[in-house]
């Protein structure tokens, strides 16, 4: 049997596996997280329209889109549009709501705390770690420039 | 108009998470990372405003605008109230965001199970 090095391995590879589709896969993801703003703006217009102020505004359309992402994500709706739409579905808050809530159901079966609850971090963690650190650096020469 | 801006800037900012995830083989999660950290920064330099007043919820949405958040809320904080603003700024703005998804997510865990994914 001839061996094979890795590099004629993953040019074999390669040449088997299907054309991947990038086009297709950047229209989709434009299409569905234009279409996801695009009624975040709807609501943020509907809720500026009621008089809330624009930081208000934000953090309620922010609750509108978590809360019918989880919902979604509870029925297997937002999995099947994921399939497709890639980072569409991920780049919007939808996605951050869709990778707290898809953990937490995931690992009921290990328990309300072990399970549930620290699940809900296994991607959040990361991202809350990396976004306070880069925000405490920014907060640090803020405060060093304030002092100058 | 504002409607058009928010579809094209959020669907363009979906497409380049799509180029790093098909080009890079960055995996989700670090995408998000990625994505949230370059919002913070972009906010510090002060690209980012210029973007959220022309698309709304086309630049907030996307997790770029998480990061935005962030270094808002860290700016008035430290502003406020000087190097403790620091530590409470960033945690401050993101916290109903947070509180959101925590509490979806353990509402749908408690109602629901969990099925096969395929």
């Amino acid at each position: 049997m001839k061996r094979i090095s890795k590099q004629e391995y993953s040019e074999m590879t390669k040449r088997v596996s299907p054309p991947s589709k990038i086009g297709q896969n950047c229209l989709w993801a434009f299409c569905v997280g234009g279409a996801i703003c695009l009624l975040g703006e709807i609501l943020r217009q509907n809720f500026l329209s009621m008089g809330l102020t624009k930081e208000l505004a934000g953090l309620a359309v922010s609750t509108c889109l978590i809360v019918l992402s989880g919902a979604t994500t509870a029925l297997g709706w937002y999995h099947q549009l994921a399939c497709r739409a890639g980072a569409g579905t991920l780049v919007p808050i939808t996605g951050f709501a869709n990778a707290v809530v898809s953990p937490a159901i995931e690992f009921k079966c290990e328990g309300l705390v072990t399970g549930v609850a620290a699940k809900m971090f296994i991607i959040a963690g990361p991202v809350i770690v990396y976004g306070i650190l880069t925000s405490e650096i920014y907060g640090i020469v803020l405060w060093i420039f304030s002092k100058m | 108009m504002n409607f058009l801006w928010a579809f094209v800037i959020g669907g363009g900012l979906c497409i380049i998470g799509q180029l790093l995830i098909d080009l890079t083989a960055m995996t989700p999660a670090r995408v998000l990372v990625c994505y949230v950290v370059a919002g913070v920064v972009l906010s510090a330099i002060g690209l980012y405003q210029p973007l959220v007043d022309l698309a709304g919820a086309g630049a907030s949405v996307p997790l770029l605008g998480f990061g935005h958040l962030l270094a808002q809320g860290v700016q008035k904080a430290v502003a406020e109230t000087g190097f403790f603003g620091v530590l409470t700024g960033g945690f401050t703005a993101a916290a109903g965001g947070i509180a959101v998804s925590l509490t979806t997510g353990f509402i749908a865990a408690v109602l629901t199970r969990s099925k096969d994914q395929n």
